[in-house]
């Protein structure tokens, strides 16, 4: 059980003790910066072109929406139109409850054994966390344009002065950079203490946990402790995008401890349990309709079927069966 | 492939927000800023040298000044003791702008290149400057 939490802990570590000594030796920077960009930058866009491509080469032969309310019947009966939607405006509706607001978790029940009852009761925190999580990073990912792209567009510079809006501490801290670390830490905390979701755990699920919370805490260490020249950083992000790559010099060995952790997130990106970022929308529990009976659906495999009929058998041993004095319809 | 006309719709727009950076640049890198230390006082210093050394300086001057302006405003200590023991009078006016009289070439430079728009000139005013 250790085992599938102290391994992927123990890679996540070998990764920033390998950055940490690669990004010391100067010849080794262009490595450790541009080298490992473009070739994580490339795993991620075309493995999860592919991953997706195949995904939609599988067919599905029938309709499998999970129905979480009254389905579409009779007029007097109450018709749950997001949560079993028949139409495709239901299904848009359902997505998007689903990919914004998390609606699946928001359902969450857990189930105790309270004085000899079977109790199940609502529980939101997975719900929350996730949330604070994924909006946190989305606006962390943006955030970070401002390195990579210039002039810097006005939705990125307004973004940065509303997440720094409190002004605490200069360089200000950042709404976002609290919630994730918070948020990550929750979810980690709860695969850890809930003996349920432990036992289901597996090393696949615990390593891009240490790898988030890892270039969270290599983020903040390098905005507000070991800093860098950021002009230099971006000097490097912004040519790398340019394809006219340049390592500047002097850019501290935490630059490239982050980076390290950031370029394995992405490239371990389309193999992973991440790729539910894609997944979402490809899930037939969720994308289709439920028109199980409404509307006539055909296997997308099926082949026409072979028939033997009695005048093809009757040809095939006509001889035969006149010799023995069967009955032949024809002669 | 299924639904392959959905499938590629959802994929190029993966594609644009993935290539938003490259698409957006078209293959110009912005190369880095370098100050401008060309002003009349630092001409005339025997020794070109910052209140601390450079790197210290380009790392973490925001961390400085919001020190100094903590010390001086809150504290009301107007002296800073520098690590080579000399004692500097704490003035982002006085004592920084003296030096550095250029801000559109010096402070903006990097601030408007990594995409930073500090709070000082909510309070102060640049004395060469445009902004009151």
């Amino acid at each position: 059980m250790a085992a599938r939490i102290l391994f992927p802990l123990a890679v996540v570590l070998a990764i920033v003790a390998v950055a940490l000594i690669g990004g010391s030796i100067s010849f080794l920077q262009p490595l450790f910066s541009v080298a490992l960009l473009y070739v994580a930058f490339a795993i991620f866009f075309f493995g999860f072109m592919a991953k997706v491509i195949d995904w939609a080469k599988s067919p599905v032969p029938f309709r499998i929406p999970t129905t979480a309310g009254q389905e579409f019947s009779l007029p007097w009966i109450k018709w749950a139109k997001i949560d079993n939607p028949s139409t495709t405006g239901g299904v848009l509706m359902r997505m998007f409850f689903e990919v914004c607001l998390f609606r699946s978790l928001f359902r969450n029940m857990r189930t105790d054994l309270r004085s000899g009852w079977l109790i199940h009761s609502p529980t939101k925190w997975l719900w929350l966390l996730a949330l604070g999580f994924h909006y946190s990073f989305l606006i962390i990912a943006i955030r970070h344009l401002r390195l990579f792209v210039h002039p810097i567009p006005g939705f990125v510079e307004t973004l940065d002065a509303v997440d720094g809006m409190f002004q605490i501490g200069i360089p200000p801290i950042y709404l976002t950079d609290l919630v994730i670390l918070l948020c990550v830490t929750g979810l980690l905390v709860r695969r850890l203490c809930l003996p349920k979701v432990r036992f289901v755990s597996l090393a696949a699920d615990y390593f891009p946990l240490f790898l988030i919370l890892g270039i969270v805490i290599s983020g903040l260490l390098m905005r507000f402790v070991f800093r860098v020249d950021i002009t230099a950083v971006k000097a490097l992000a912004n040519g790398i995008v340019s394809f006219h790559p340049v390592v500047p010099k002097g850019i501290g060995a935490i630059f490239f401890v982050h980076l390290a952790l950031v370029c394995t997130l992405i490239a371990y990106f389309p193999f992973s349990k991440l790729m539910h970022m894609g997944g979402i929308f490809m899930s037939p529990t969720r994308n289709l309709a439920n028109t199980t009976r409404m509307a006539y659906h055909e296997n997308p495999w099926r082949q026409p079927p072979k028939f033997h009929s009695y005048e093809e058998y009757e040809d095939m041993y006509r001889e035969y069966m006149k010799e023995a004095g069967l009955p032949l319809e024809r002669e | 492939m299924y639904d392959a006309g959905k499938v590629v719709i959802g994929l190029a727009i993966f594609a644009c927000i993935f290539l938003f950076p490259f698409l957006y640049n078209h293959g110009s890198a912005a190369p880095q800023p370098k100050p401008s230390l060309d002003t009349p006082a630092i001409k005339a210093l025997p020794q070109k040298k910052c209140v601390e050394d450079t790197k210290f300086m380009i790392t973490t001057h925001m961390q400085f000044l919001n020190d100094w302006r903590d010390q001086a405003l809150r504290d009301g200590n107007r002296w800073y003791v520098n690590k080579e023991g000399k004692k500097v009078w704490i003035s982002l006016q006085n004592t920084c702008l003296k030096c550095h009289s250029n801000k559109k070439e010096f402070c903006d430079k990097c601030h408007n290149y990594a995409g930073v728009d500090p709070y000082c000139w909510d309070c102060h005013y640049d004395p060469n400057g445009s902004k009151l």
